[in-house]
């Protein structure tokens, strides 16, 4: 018997009145875990009970303590009927089961009723003592840390990152089963809200096996999903990191890592290789024991049902210009013995880690300088299915087996790209009746092995060539040989060391490094497509999708690739291509932010050509279109402050750049862009882009171009992390939601329209929140999240979170100068590098603010004892108020803060439903309050637990549907992030000089923490 | 294509200063956005007119959903589902409880009852004044009237605890809250002159001095109803004038240190005698509730018209009533000292603010 969960009631508050003759309530407390249930007296006739209950204590397995949830109801009591239900609180009780996060659960929950909403709050306190159990084959996996984050967490120190763990459970979703039919809307929403709080607790414990098995302590970018199949059930499903953590606590944590005695630490095997097909000699004899079985037959074993789109199987779409992993047809063969060779002879240490793991993906996008060696481009995959019934939830291996399938194709785009990993791995699916889009997403990338194994093993391997490189471009080295590319592309010397090849554009689904030398400042580009499809039934409705795909692909890419050359830029980051399902038609999202790579060579201009050149009136037109584009282009340059110096082909004296490259500006190719025979994603053929406007759609595309509107001066935005040139940010920041949903006229639906339609919806939405940030200027958003959902037939939801942060105006001038100095000064001091990076660890998002070690670590030491202090202090001293400030940011750390501890992954799922959708101000007023309460469920929890933030907050999804024939809406909410407690950098040294004082409770505003 | 569903929610709640106060003045949403639009903040910001309207109406919804916190305001401190900083907070609770000058100058003095309420039409037409606000500060008022009402302790400390307002809204309030239990008449034409400040210090006068909390402050209702017993003893004064000796020698006192010092003099010594009876005899009326109420038409009717007619200046009113009451602790036949003190004391400071074109 592992574990004792203790629970005491303190006080309600603000309770509703459920008695309409004294308008008061008499309300007592159900308190359940597991099948046990325990009970508080009945305070009569109170709206702000005190019922002060003794502690219950459950005894339970830890097996249990991880699945379960506490379920906490509030009830009124009534002596001649049934009680009736004021409100539940579900607490998740996993941050309490591993030591370094939070020791108690005390505060004030909002009462939560799925019919109407928040009603009150509950003061509980929550406790959880372990026993240490040796049993070797436990089923629970108490003590692996979860963190959303999709980097190293802050205040933690990488040991290995071992890899993917992913895991799925399936279930019949409660909405669907008979009992529904008899039963309330309120029993239904909470068996459901219920279920999927076990499964997900249930998922968190196999995945924390797993880790355990690979002898990890935990879970980076840990990304939890839901997949509502409907009739079909109900998937919960996870992936994330291995890794081993050490936390960055003490003076000694620093010391080794410093001057470690063994040299491996610091003389990490660094395999990188300027030339990786010629280099056949040296370590990798050893380990020829061929673990890393290739064959391509086998790895694509598809058996290509008529619902399985095998992308990679339509007619060459290798993505252009070294920006996606698809092998181009006839290259294949040859290229699958190329890679493999190549991956052999890189030595030991990536067969290493693949004999270890089937898959080695990584959901990671930012990484300790030195992970990230190569990036060759995104690799993507996508799958329709048709669903059907999951008979034994017990054995989910259809969904898995799907999933296997998907991740198979993954790896073998990351092969042809001569790469062994991919990083900034997601997931996606959507959904429409019994049809099914599996999607996954990577860069694939070569990486660093000495964090992906014990250190101490494979030091022999050393072979640094670092030295050779300076830092800032290597990651954009193409890992593939240049003979024998995967798909055609323009390579290039690389415009910063001129050593190494490098492509004309590259995309990643990751964070741009940070020792990336940029250009300018980035900004968010958006490719926006839909598609009309006949409705359909199964097998033919699948298949019709799957004709589609492809071709929204196509188009997608070839409108980022347009707005990202309009923008003057060469490279995208965090690319994130959404392919949502609807009845009636497709719609593609991609979203992704743009940048100038120094190491990168200029971007072509954009032609426009048209096939009609006698036409003098067309003629003019068409001139009129170019220049048009090219002062838009001239306009983007000086808006995003991209000037990269000039340099003469003289001096870069390659043998690369041949005639074409010169001829650049002078030719104007007209190949149309649009044949979709040829399906070349990549243009390889030509200099400049060159769009032919002969026909209506491409005048469409040109126009869809020039109509982006650029954001409001003050206004930067970005979908990854940190805006590239921005890094002076103050500590302002507002993170929101925003839901839009628009209704399109039925008649005559035709592409263009419905493509018009969705481009206004989004940019009216980025607009809409340009203006009501105003206030914020100069400022940015970040991690721009956009989610496309199609829930009816003439509705289009699009859904956005992200975070606007303000930057100091006056020092932003500066920051692409520093930002420059700093990644030379990295390259000077390569040894350094490596001593620092413990440190660089945990303040690497912050480059503006490094963080002198004393001070660091002063800091931490006082962390343990001044908690409450630190907590504290994050909310302005006021006499009057009594909740705690609680950050929320998709970020993973908070501009101007230093986050002290992790306390535990918050991961919630709502339910809301109305039979009153006028009264409660109708979808609008709905949704808003929901979504409100929502946050507000998040910030309690958070507080409860000590932290006065949520880090990497994402909200997963909003499904929303409405009758308003019937009055009624229902709306799904899932949420995810890290609860954390960061102290601001200017009360740093106050609080550290501080001696750690007994009286921080007294000193606590709120009543967020009752004793 | 329309938007059926158009919300923003910060995690932060987002306030605006200008779209609260459209909302709060009582304008829908269609007219706040074209006088948003007049305002000029589409040029200023590039928006259109879309985005201003959908702005709009998700500041609106907020505004909506806080009103039910904002009529109990410490629930606004302590809720849990909007996030706002303090000072934000203050703010929303500040606005929604301020007033207009006109409005409150209808309603003052008057029961705040279903009658009223039903008068609000008119008020608003003849303030130009929205009915939604005139509704607003209606029930404001008489929320605060009703919660503090029957309340033991300081009227000014039991506002400002229950509905946290800055000091100086909490003083207008407990005047709203004095007038409205004593339903002094304010409305008289020879009134309409007096602005809500001029009520509102003589409120605060009263309360500090003729009430039942200026003598006891530890009984139920103190700060809102008058002292009794003290309007009672007034009748006690009427000896000031009924007496011809008293009066005679009080004038002759009051003349002889004035004389010189006024510039009104003659006017001052042929009144004396009329002031001060319509002075005494308003103390002697304040037995009766309706002769409270007309408190003050009659110090208007008694006192400030007949010096206005005469062209006193301020000055000269302020040294004559300082002498006037002064001179009666030089009265030896006359007991009633501490009580004309209480008396005079007050209204002094009334008829000097009162004083005034």
């Amino acid at each position: 018997m592992p574990g004792k969960l203790k629970v005491k009631i303190v006080a309600g508050r603000h309770l509703p009145v459920m008695d309409r003759a004294s308008d008061l309530t008499d309300a007592f407390v159900e308190v359940k875990f597991g099948n046990t249930t325990f009970k508080t007296d009945v305070y009569l006739k109170s709206l702000n009970p005190q019922w002060n209950s003794e502690w219950f204590k459950f005894e339970v397995d830890d097996e249990d303590l991880q699945d379960e949830p506490l379920q906490i109801t509030v009830l009124d009591h009534d002596t001649y009927s049934a009680n009736d239900a004021i409100g539940k609180v579900y607490i998740d009780i996993d941050p309490l089961l591993y030591s370094e996060a939070a020791t108690v659960i005390s505060g004030w929950f909002p009462i939560y009723d799925t019919i109407h909403g928040i009603r009150g709050e509950i003061n509980v306190v929550v406790k959880v003592d372990l026993f240490n159990d040796l049993n070797r084959f436990r089923q629970s996996s108490c003590g692996v840390k979860f963190f959303c984050t999709t980097s190293i967490p802050k205040c933690y120190r990488a040991v290995i990152i071992h890899g993917f763990v992913e895991e799925l459970v399936v279930n019949e979703d409660p909405e669907y089963q008979w009992i529904d039919r008899i039963r309330t809307p309120r029993a239904s929403n909470e068996a459901r809200q219920r279920l999927i709080s076990l499964m997900s607790g249930e998922l968190q414990r196999k995945i924390g096996l797993k880790v355990l098995e690979m002898r990890g302590n935990a879970v980076v970018g840990y990304l939890q999903c839901f997949d509502l199949e409907g009739e079909s059930g109900l998937v919960v499903r996870a992936i994330g990191t291995a890794c081993t953590l050490d936390k960055l606590s003490s003076p000694a944590a620093f010391l080794p890592a410093c001057n470690s005695p063994s040299k491996d630490m610091k003389e990490i095997p660094f395999n990188e290789d300027p030339n990786p097909n010629t280099h056949s000699s040296g370590p990798s004899t050893p380990l020829k024991n061929q673990t890393y079985s290739f064959s391509p037959s086998k790895s694509y074993s598809r058996q290509s049902s008529s619902s399985d789109t095998d992308l990679s199987l339509t007619p060459k779409t290798g993505m252009g210009s070294g920006s996606a992993g698809k092998e181009g047809g006839p290259f294949k063969a040859l290229l699958r013995q190329q890679t493999q060779s190549a991956l052999e002879q890189r030595g030991g240490s990536p067969h290493r880690f693949c004999r270890r793991r089937e898959f080695p993906f990584f959901t990671l996008t930012a990484f300790p300088p030195g992970f990230l060696v190569h990036v060759g481009g995104v690799v993507s995959a996508r799958s329709v299915k048709l669903l059907d019934r999951i008979h034994n939830p017990d054995e989910p291996e259809t969904r898995d087996a799907w999933w296997a399938e998907i991740r198979q194709e993954i790896k073998s785009h990351a092969k042809a790209l001569g790469c062994h990993a991919v990083v900034g791995y997601s997931e996606s699916t959507s959904i429409c009746e019994e049809v099914c889009i599996l999607s996954a997403s990577g860069t694939a990338a070569v990486l660093n092995p000495r964090f992906l194994q014990d250190g101490t093993v494979e030091s022999c391997l050393e072979q640094r060539l670092e030295e050779n490189l300076p830092a800032g471009c290597g990651f954009c080295h193409i890992p593939y040989d240049e003979l024998n590319m995967p798909f055609p592309a323009h390579l290039t010397y690389c415009y910063n060391c001129r050593k190494q090849k490098v492509p004309d554009v590259l995309f990643t689904t990751i964070d741009l490094p940070i020792d990336a030398t940029v250009i300018g400042k980035g900004c968010l580009i958006q490719a926006r497509l839909c598609r009309l499809k006949k409705k359909a039934q199964a097998e033919a409705n699948a298949t019709a999708i799957s004709n589609l795909l492809p071709f929204m692909e196509y188009e997608v890419h070839t409108q980022l690739m347009n707005k990202l050359k309009l923008k003057g830029m060469n490279a995208l980051f965090g690319l994130r291509i959404q392919i949502t399902v609807g009845e009636n038609m497709l719609m593609g999202l991609a979203s992704a932010t743009g940048v100038y790579l120094a190491a990168l060579p200029l971007p072509g201009g954009i032609q426009i050509a048209g096939k009609t050149p006698n036409d003098g009136s067309y003629e003019q037109h068409v001139s009129h279109m170019q220049k048009k584009i090219n002062d838009t282009i001239a306009k983007n340059k000086e808006l995003y402050e991209i000037n990269p110096p000039e340099i003469s082909e003289e001096i870069i004296g390659s043998p690369i750049p041949e005639p074409r490259q010169r001829s650049r500006l002078l030719r104007s190719q007209s190949e149309s862009s649009d044949e979709v025979t040829e399906l070349d994603l990549s243009h390889g053929k030509k200099d400049a882009f060159v769009l032919e406007i002969d026909d209506t759609d491409a005048m469409e595309d040109v126009h869809s171009l020039l109509t982006d509107v650029p954001p409001p001066s003050g206004f930067y935005s970005c979908n990854t992390e940190i805006m590239p040139g921005i890094n002076n940010w103050t500590s302002e920041i507002q993170m929101f939601t925003s839901v839009r949903v628009i209704r399109l006229s039925s008649l005559n639906l035709t592409n263009q329209a419905l493509n018009k339609n969705f481009n206004d919806l989004c940019e009216n939405l980025l607009k809409s929140l340009y203006f009501k940030l105003r206030s914020m200027i100069p400022c940015c958003l970040c991690h721009v999240n956009f989610t496309v959902s199609l829930p009816e037939d003439e509705l289009i939801q699009v859904t956005v979170t992200a975070v606007a942060i303000t930057f100091d105006k006056n020092q932003a001038l500066q920051t692409t100068k520093t930002q420059v100095e700093k990644s030379l000064q990295r390259a000077s001091t390569d040894n350094e590098e490596l001593l620092q990076f413990p440190l660089e660890l945990c303040s690497d998002s912050l480059p503006s603010h490094p963080f002198p070690p004393a001070k660091a670590v002063t800091v931490e030491k006082a962390s343990p004892m001044n908690e409450g202090n630190f907590r504290n202090r994050s909310a302005p001293p006021c006499a009057n108020s009594t909740v705690g400030v609680v950050k929320m940011t998709p970020l993973s750390f908070i501009p101007g803060a230093k986050i002290t501890k992790y306390l535990g992954i918050i991961n919630m799922f709502f339910i809301r439903e109305t039979t009153s959708l006028r009264e409660e101000g109708g979808v609008s007023g709905f949704l808003h309050a929901f979504v409100a309460e929502v946050f507000a469920m998040v910030r309690a929890h958070v507080a409860a637990l000590g932290g006065n933030a949520v880090v990497s907050y994402i909200m997963k999804q909003c499904v929303f549907m409405e009758n308003p024939n019937k009055n009624q809406a229902q709306c799904l909410i899932n949420v995810s992030g890290d609860a954390v407690v960061f102290v601001h950098e200017s009360e740093l040294e106050v609080v550290s000089s501080q001696p750690p004082t007994a009286n921080c409770q007294s000193s606590c505003p709120g009543g967020d923490v009752t004793t | 294509m329309t938007n059926e569903l158009d919300i923003f929610v910060g995690n932060t709640t987002l306030i605006d200063e200008d779209v609260y106060r459209l909302w709060l003045d009582g304008y829908s949403v269609n007219d706040a956005v074209a006088l948003r639009v007049r305002s000029g903040i589409l040029e200023q910001t590039g928006a259109t007119a879309a985005v201003l309207q959908s702005d709009t109406m998700d500041h609106y919804r907020t505004f909506h959903m806080l009103e039910r916190l904002l009529h109990a305001p410490p629930k606004l401190l302590h809720q849990l589902i909007f996030q706002i900083p303090p000072s934000r907070q203050a703010l929303l609770i500040e606005r929604y409880y301020a007033f207009d000058e006109a409005f409150v100058r209808e309603v003052l003095g008057k029961k705040l009852s279903k009658g009223t309420k039903k008068d609000l039409d008119d008020i608003s037409t003849k303030t130009g004044i929205t009915l939604k606000s005139c509704r607003r500060q209606f029930d404001n008022f008489k929320r605060v009237f009703k919660v503090v009402e029957e309340m033991r302790g300081s009227l000014v400390d039991n506002i400002q605890q229950h509905f946290l307002l800055s000091d100086r809204l909490a003083r207008d309030y407990a005047a709203i809250v004095f007038f409205a239990n004593n339903r002094f008449e304010t409305g008289k034409k020879k009134l309409q002159y007096l602005s809500f400040g001029d009520f509102a210090f003589c409120a605060e006068l009263m309360i500090q001095n003729w009430t039942l909390g200026a003598v006891d402050s530890q009984v139920d209702d103190m700060d809102v109803d008058l002292d009794k017993e003290f309007l009672q003893d007034l009748k006690e004064l009427k000896v000031l004038v009924a007496d011809k000796d008293l009066l005679d020698l009080h004038k002759s006192l009051v003349c002889t240190a004035l004389r010189g010092k006024l510039g009104v003099f003659s006017e001052m010594e042929a009144n004396f005698k009329n002031l001060s009876r319509g002075l005494v005899n308003v103390a002697a009326k304040l037995t009766h509730n309706k002769d409270v109420r007309d408190l003050f038409v009659d110090l208007v009717e008694k006192f400030v018209e007949p010096c206005r007619s005469d062209h006193w200046p301020l000055n000269d009113v302020r040294l004559f009533l300082n002498q006037y009451s002064a001179s009666v602790h030089s009265l030896d036949g006359f007991r009633h000292q501490a009580l004309w003190d209480r008396y005079m004391g007050t209204l002094r400071g009334c008829l000097l603010r009162l004083y005034h074109d």
